[in-house]
């Protein structure tokens, strides 16, 4: 049915022109649009961009930018404001955690070396020393099992009692005992643990800190059913698999050298949004509780990280703001990037310490519950 | 794909918008092109948009215009297999089985007299007399949204005691949300999808006109006006079409009971703002919103 000659091959190249404008388009989708052009026969460009709008789905805060990619592809409008790639900066990089291994990730990107490197991305390597918190985090880890946000399974279970009848089993039952109900049997939703994602701002004015919270990111992903852990700082990093070995030292040895972007400077705003922009790692958001601990000192632009905020808003259960500012209990968050990002937060709260640290993840649930 | 060109004559995205406004729905270009695209190519249509813009409305439409009994199914959080698909009707095969031992003969209980059709079963089993609304899935957890994409994808289910049921030709299924949540891509991905937004003060003239009765264009012209005066306000509950239309009729009656034109907005005021917040807001405002929405 569909010759890739021609016009075809243009309208498969607009849908090549949206991915790498970031737009998530399926081959299914393209192919549902070329049916639906097929459909619509040869009349307007109109039905073409409707039918376009119809089948590719952008999100609807992306519709200015789609329909002048739209115009520049198959009108050849070149319209002011509309870049393809980032200008100045370099896109940001996300990395992967795919090898546990030795093999560190950061000297394989050519990109990165030498000069083409910005001022910003100073790229380093770490070496952790086991913190002193040892006892702190062998509480949390003992503590995280009873205390972590729970969800609601779609499964049931069996119960004592409670509202929740189980037809179904008592039904079962009666067939083997000739008809009769002999007891009344309960059911309930299976509860399971809500993912907990940590976003670690490892950029330079955290830089004191980081080690700390990596060993506190290891007694989580070691204690915790689920839960995943990324750096952020110039670039975004993912760093779940290194921390789930058992060994704390060789755990942070293995993560420090996945990460790429020690002390380097902050665009968080970016990083939440290459975040967001995977599917792969957005998915990872949806429904969990979300914590970060950064001082939210954004250099990059602080509408980028209020928007990604409030997307995050709106995919995440719960997102709580761990500062180290916020030890000051006059604290008020005065950075453009936090006062952007303050209403969506469900929490900003005091990330000066580990104990205090502890004490925000174990008390997810509970204050959920109050709100 | 199974394509079709021409459902119930309906031939073309213009033909759609045609019926639809037979049948007092007013849909805009785009809108008819995502309607006749999802059905012509057998997906689902995925209507998003805030509350209030008539999402609904649209596939009360849509139903209307096929001919087909609408199935609404609303979400809500916890909302499961049971309430969506289908349930044994415990007590009836219950009562079957007594009879059988007072020797009646052998009872196959898991007949059809026995299942609870919920909507989605029910559209299976009928796609070509039926319309599926699954209404405000953002409301319903992440685990019934991936339940239902293997529903999209495969128009088929499983019983366990009667083993799997596939509809025969693809269902027309209508989704909407308010978007307070996102939905996941991959359920973006199969559906045809259209962000209805709130209409441009022109067509949402014509709705006002269209569905309201007896209410003048002068008055209809007041309330757009100061329904998208409204609508750039900071307010927790934005006024819908639905709104708009109520707030023409309620004018127009208190207005042929005496009351003169400003007050006769100012005191159906609550038909529009349903918030208390919203009301104090908009107080000291309101009367130089309608000054100038009447002029």
């Amino acid at each position: 049915m569909i010759d890739t000659a021609g016009p075809i091959a243009h309208f498969i190249g607009f849908a090549g022109l949206l991915r790498r404008a970031g737009f998530a388009v399926a081959p299914e989708q393209t192919m549902a649009w070329l049916a639906a052009i097929e459909l619509l026969g040869p009349t307007e460009i109109a039905d073409i961009r409707r039918a376009a709008h119809a089948t590719l789905a952008p999100p609807p805060e992306r519709f200015a930018e789609f329909d002048a990619l739209f115009d520049a592809h198959f009108l050849g409008a070149i319209s002011a404001g509309l870049e393809l790639e980032p200008s100045e900066d370099e896109p940001l990089h996300a990395a992967e955690d795919s090898l546990v291994g030795p093999e560190p990730i950061f000297g394989d990107e050519p990109r990165e070396s030498g000069a083409k490197a910005t001022a910003a991305e100073r790229l380093s390597v770490r070496r952790f020393a086991p913190g002193g918190e040892g006892e702190t985090l062998r509480r949390f880890a003992r503590a995280l099992p009873r205390r972590a946000p729970r969800r609601r399974g779609y499964r049931w279970r069996s119960a004592r009692g409670g509202a929740g009848t189980d037809a179904r089993r008592m039904f079962r039952d009666a067939m083997r005992h000739a008809g009769e109900f002999l007891r009344l049997r309960h059911r309930k939703r299976r509860l399971r643990q809500r993912r907990i994602v940590l976003l670690i701002d490892v950029s330079g004015s955290m830089k004191e800190r980081t080690q700390a919270h990596l060993a506190f990111a290891h007694a989580l992903v070691r204690a915790a059913d689920a839960a995943e852990v990324f750096t952020i700082g110039t670039r975004l990093t993912r760093i779940t698999r290194p921390l789930r070995l058992r060994n704390r030292e060789q755990a942070l040895a293995t993560a420090s050298l996945v990460v790429a972007d020690w002390d380097g400077g902050t665009r968080i705003g970016e990083a939440l949004g290459a975040f967001l922009a995977i599917p792969r790692f957005a998915a990872l958001a949806r429904g969990a509780a979300l914590v970060v601990l950064s001082d939210g000192l954004e250099r990059g632009d602080s509408t980028a990280m209020g928007d990604a905020v409030a997307r995050f808003a709106r995919i995440a259960w719960r997102i709580v703001w761990l500062t180290p500012l916020a030890a000051d209990p006059a604290f008020e968050p005065r950075t453009a990037g936090l006062v952007a990002a303050r209403p969506y937060l469900d929490k900003l709260g005091d990330g000066g310490s580990i104990d205090s640290i502890c004490t925000q993840v174990l008390n997810l649930a509970s204050e959920r519950a109050a709100a | 794909m199974a394509v079709r060109r021409t459902i119930v004559g309906i031939g073309s995205p213009r033909e759609l918008e045609e019926a639809l406004r037979a049948a007092y729905y007013l849909a805009d270009a785009e809108l008819s092109t995502a309607a006749y695209l999802a059905l012509a190519l057998g997906k689902p249509l995925l209507l998003e948009g805030a509350p209030g813009v008539g999402k609904t409305e649209a596939a009360k439409a849509i139903a209307g215009v096929l001919g087909r009994a609408l199935l609404r199914l609303q979400c809500y959080e916890g909302i499961d297999a049971a309430a969506a698909l289908y349930e044994w009707n415990f007590p009836r095969q219950m009562l079957a089985l007594r009879q059988q031992s007072e020797g009646a003969g052998q009872i196959d209980i898991y007949r059809d007299e026995f299942l609870i059709e919920r909507p989605m079963l029910a559209c299976l089993r009928r796609p070509e007399e039926t319309v599926l609304l699954i209404d405000e899935i953002d409301r319903s957890d992440h685990e019934f949204e991936a339940f239902l994409l293997e529903f999209l994808s495969d128009f088929q289910i499983s019983i366990p005691e009667r083993g799997s049921i596939r509809a025969y030709e693809h269902p027309v299924v209508i989704l909407t949300s308010n978007r307070t949540r996102e939905l996941h891509e991959a359920l973006r991905r199969r559906c045809v999808y259209h962000w209805i937004d709130y209409p441009t003060p022109e067509r949402e003239m014509r709705i006002i006109m269209m569905r309201a009765s007896g209410v003048g264009e002068r008055t209809a012209r007041a309330v757009v006006a100061a329904v998208g005066r409204l609508r750039r306000e900071p307010l927790a509950k934005l006024p819908g079409i639905a709104e708009a239309v109520e707030w023409a009729e309620a004018a127009t009656l208190l207005n042929e009971q005496g009351a003169r034109w400003p007050e006769a907005f100012r005191r159906s005021l609550g038909v529009v703002l349903k918030d208390e917040d919203d009301l104090v807001h908009v107080a000291p405002r309101i009367d130089a919103i309608l000054v100038e929405a009447q002029a």
